[in-house]
């Protein structure tokens, strides 16, 4: 993400007004990722010790996070004496550049690549396009979702929010086939035929990495679908794009953290393909790009630097009722759902200011994260720097300047109740249901009991002497 | 500065407050008594399929009559000699139009059903994903009760590739439908035969 350009604030609910609008993929899209957290769910009841593995993995990731530059020291060495290349990069700009530099160096033209949300961040697609290299994206959602133009809306599930009519329809356009068999098993078949010959002929493959190993020197990626590790085991040159904050200390330590993985991914006890890339194969190279972009930045916000222990399950996503009813794209950024409110605002607070308002802080993401972010409490914090920063929208700004008065008055909120309770009471329906009550847009205004809990209190309970009026 | 100073500088800076110690891994009690039959149960929840090579029987003979003569076989282990073998290939695409590969895992995972497979064990290592069908043997001696064992194990150091394979290539992209064979291998089929 450049910083360069100023972008437009994301609105988020005009956004998401227009998903909401279309009742059978809102149905799916919500039937579908509460389904991923039941699944889960299940997962969780089956380990006993799945608490203790949350609270490991958290203090892992902790500790890790504390000596990032020594344990990346520790990772870069072991790479290197494995015959790794290893390389740096500040920025998105840099990571593509390098990308580009290898790339040119072996006359690859055509790159194969597995699912990697650092390389969205970046923007490396449109790049490299631009410099005239061919880009397939592999996993068979983000092959989805490059042919649709569209960005991934899920970091797990890239084109959940599409229904199988959508798919075929894309295909159709695009790589052939029947508009109108929109039969999974058909669409994922036409999908294998079309991009293996595209595997198979790639100057170059990509991945992404879910863990580094500092002890090993290892990338260890977790995927299902296969497309990984041909991209990565076909081509002569491998390029591996992660985060610095991918890093884990001990191979041990993968035995917690690939446990909770996909369980709280997807509900299942484990990808099908966990792999393990620690060195070139025999004629081949292998390269990784570190990047920072950011990161470096967010370790020093004591608010919110424990948004880099993120293992990009999505499990926030799947159970949070805003964004199972908003879908993905409506955050307008990379990292959607909870967490992407939590780390698109650290790149540009001003663009991301709606995201972090985008939930009700029932605290859901928090509960199921595997690596225990306090995710609905950074969005609090968040709210905060937003507001003090005067980022907030103007109509939200009033809001909430009335509302401060009011409830820092007692005889304003008192006053302010007795008028509301009267109002839900006494009011047409058609002005109770204006475009003046938001609240009142999609739900029924609840019943307003005729006295407030103050005076029924105050008949009910006889007065203590210490105690302050109500 | 270049890009790597300018970044362990900054991470430096950076450094969170505070104690964060690194937590010792307890050892947490797994899977208990008959770790093959629950190494079968947590294959089949992965959609892999698995049979025992019956008492007495040679692996060859077993094998063939299985697959039949038509499909394209391409072999990884010394076990089976008069089988075609994998490495003898130029390139790892040319095996893209193998139907068959039958490999042997150094050892399983009860916990989740999974196969360890090195390049060692691979030999090219496309073949357990190009073929459209895998054929894993595995020694029922050879497993391990949980995940954490496996990353307990010293079989990672030695290899440059590791893949822990649960059941075959799948994917659940649209509409959540669960297909098997994705991209790589359509069924994975875990023989149980000792290793000799």
């Amino acid at each position: 993400m450049s910083t360069t350009v100023r972008h437009k604030p994301v609105d988020h609910a005009a956004a998401a007004a227009v998903f909401v609008a279309d009742a059978p993929h809102l149905a799916f899209h919500d039937k579908r990722l509460w389904e991923l957290r039941q699944k889960r769910d299940g997962q969780m009841h089956g380990v006993a010790e799945w608490q203790e593995l949350r609270d490991l993995a958290s203090a892992i990731k902790e500790h890790t996070l504390s000596q990032l530059p020594e344990y990346l020291e520790r990772f870069e060495a072991q790479a290197r004496a494995n015959g790794i290349h290893v390389h740096w990069a500040r920025d998105a700009e840099e990571h593509n550049a390098t990308v580009l530099r290898i790339l040119r160096a072996h006359d690859a033209r055509t790159l194969a690549k597995s699912k990697s949300m650092l390389t969205e961040e970046c923007e490396m697609a449109p790049f490299l396009e631009r410099h005239g290299i061919t880009i397939t994206e592999t996993d068979l959602g983000e092959r989805i979702q490059q042919l649709d133009g569209q960005s991934p809306s899920h970091i797990v599930v890239p084109a959940v929010h599409k229904l199988r009519a959508d798919v075929a329809r894309v295909f159709a356009r695009t790589i052939g086939g029947d508009p109108n068999n929109s039969d999974p098993n058909a669409l994922a078949e036409h999908a294998r035929m079309t991009t293996r010959p595209l595997m198979l002929d790639a100057d170059a493959g990509m991945t992404g990495a879910n863990f580094l190993v500092a002890e090993t020197g290892a990338v260890v990626v977790c995927t299902n679908e296969g497309n990984a590790d041909l991209s990565a085991n076909l081509p002569k040159v491998h390029i591996v794009s992660a985060g610095v904050e991918k890093l884990i200390p001990r191979q041990a330590d993968l035995g917690v953290f690939i446990r909770l993985l996909s369980r709280s991914a997807l509900g299942s006890p484990i990808t099908q393909y966990t792999s393990h890339f620690r060195g070139p194969r025999d004629g081949a190279e292998m390269h990784i790009i570190l990047v920072d972009n950011g990161r470096s930045k967010r370790l020093g916000q004591a608010d919110f630097w424990t948004s880099l222990k993120c293992i990009r399950c999505g499990a926030c996503m799947n159970t949070c009722p805003v964004y199972r009813r908003s879908g993905g794209l409506s955050y307008g950024a990379v990292y959607s759902g909870p967490i992407g409110a939590i780390i698109n605002p650290a790149y540009d607070p001003a663009r991301y200011a709606a995201l972090p308002f985008a939930s009700t802080l029932n605290g859901s993401c928090t509960n199921v994260c595997p690596v225990r972010i306090d995710i609905h409490d950074q969005l609090y914090k968040w709210r905060r720097l937003i507001a003090e920063g005067g980022l907030l929208p103007r109509k939200k700004v009033l809001g909430l300047r009335v509302m401060g008065v009011v409830l820092a008055s007692p005889r304003l909120y008192r006053l302010a109740t007795a008028s509301a309770r009267l109002a839900v009471r006494v009011l047409p329906r058609p002005l109770l249901y204006s475009r003046l009550n938001a609240w009142g847009r999609d739900r029924e205004v609840p019943a307003a009991p005729r006295e407030s809990f103050a005076a029924w209190a105050a008949r009910n309970r006889p007065a203590q002497p210490n105690a302050r009026r109500p | 500065m270049s890009a790597r100073e300018d970044i362990l500088t900054a991470l430096r800076a950076a450094r969170p407050a505070g104690e964060h110690p690194l937590p010792d891994l307890p050892c947490f009690p797994g899977i208990e008594g008959d770790l093959l039959a629950a190494f079968q149960s947590s294959l089949a929840v992965m959609g892999g399929q698995w049979v025992r090579l019956p008492e007495g029987d040679a692996l060859g003979a077993f094998i063939r009559a299985r697959v039949g003569d038509g499909p394209l076989i391409r072999s990884a282990t010394d076990e089976l000699p008069d089988f075609p073998r994998v490495d003898a290939v130029n390139h790892p695409r040319d095996l893209e139009n193998v139907d068959v590969a039958i490999v042997r895992a150094r050892f399983g995972v009860a916990e989740t059903g999974s196969v360890f497979l090195s390049d060692r064990e691979l030999r090219v290592n496309t073949i357990a994903y190009l073929a459209q069908h895998l054929i894993v043997l595995l020694d029922p001696a050879a497993i391990v009760p949980g995940i954490a064992d496996a990353y307990l194990r010293p079989d990672f150091a030695d290899a440059r590739y590791v893949s822990l394979m649960t059941g075959p290539s799948a994917t659940a992209d649209i509409e959540g439908v669960m297909i098997r064979g994705a991209q790589g291998v359509r069924s994975l089929t875990v023989v149980f035969a000792n290793r000799h």
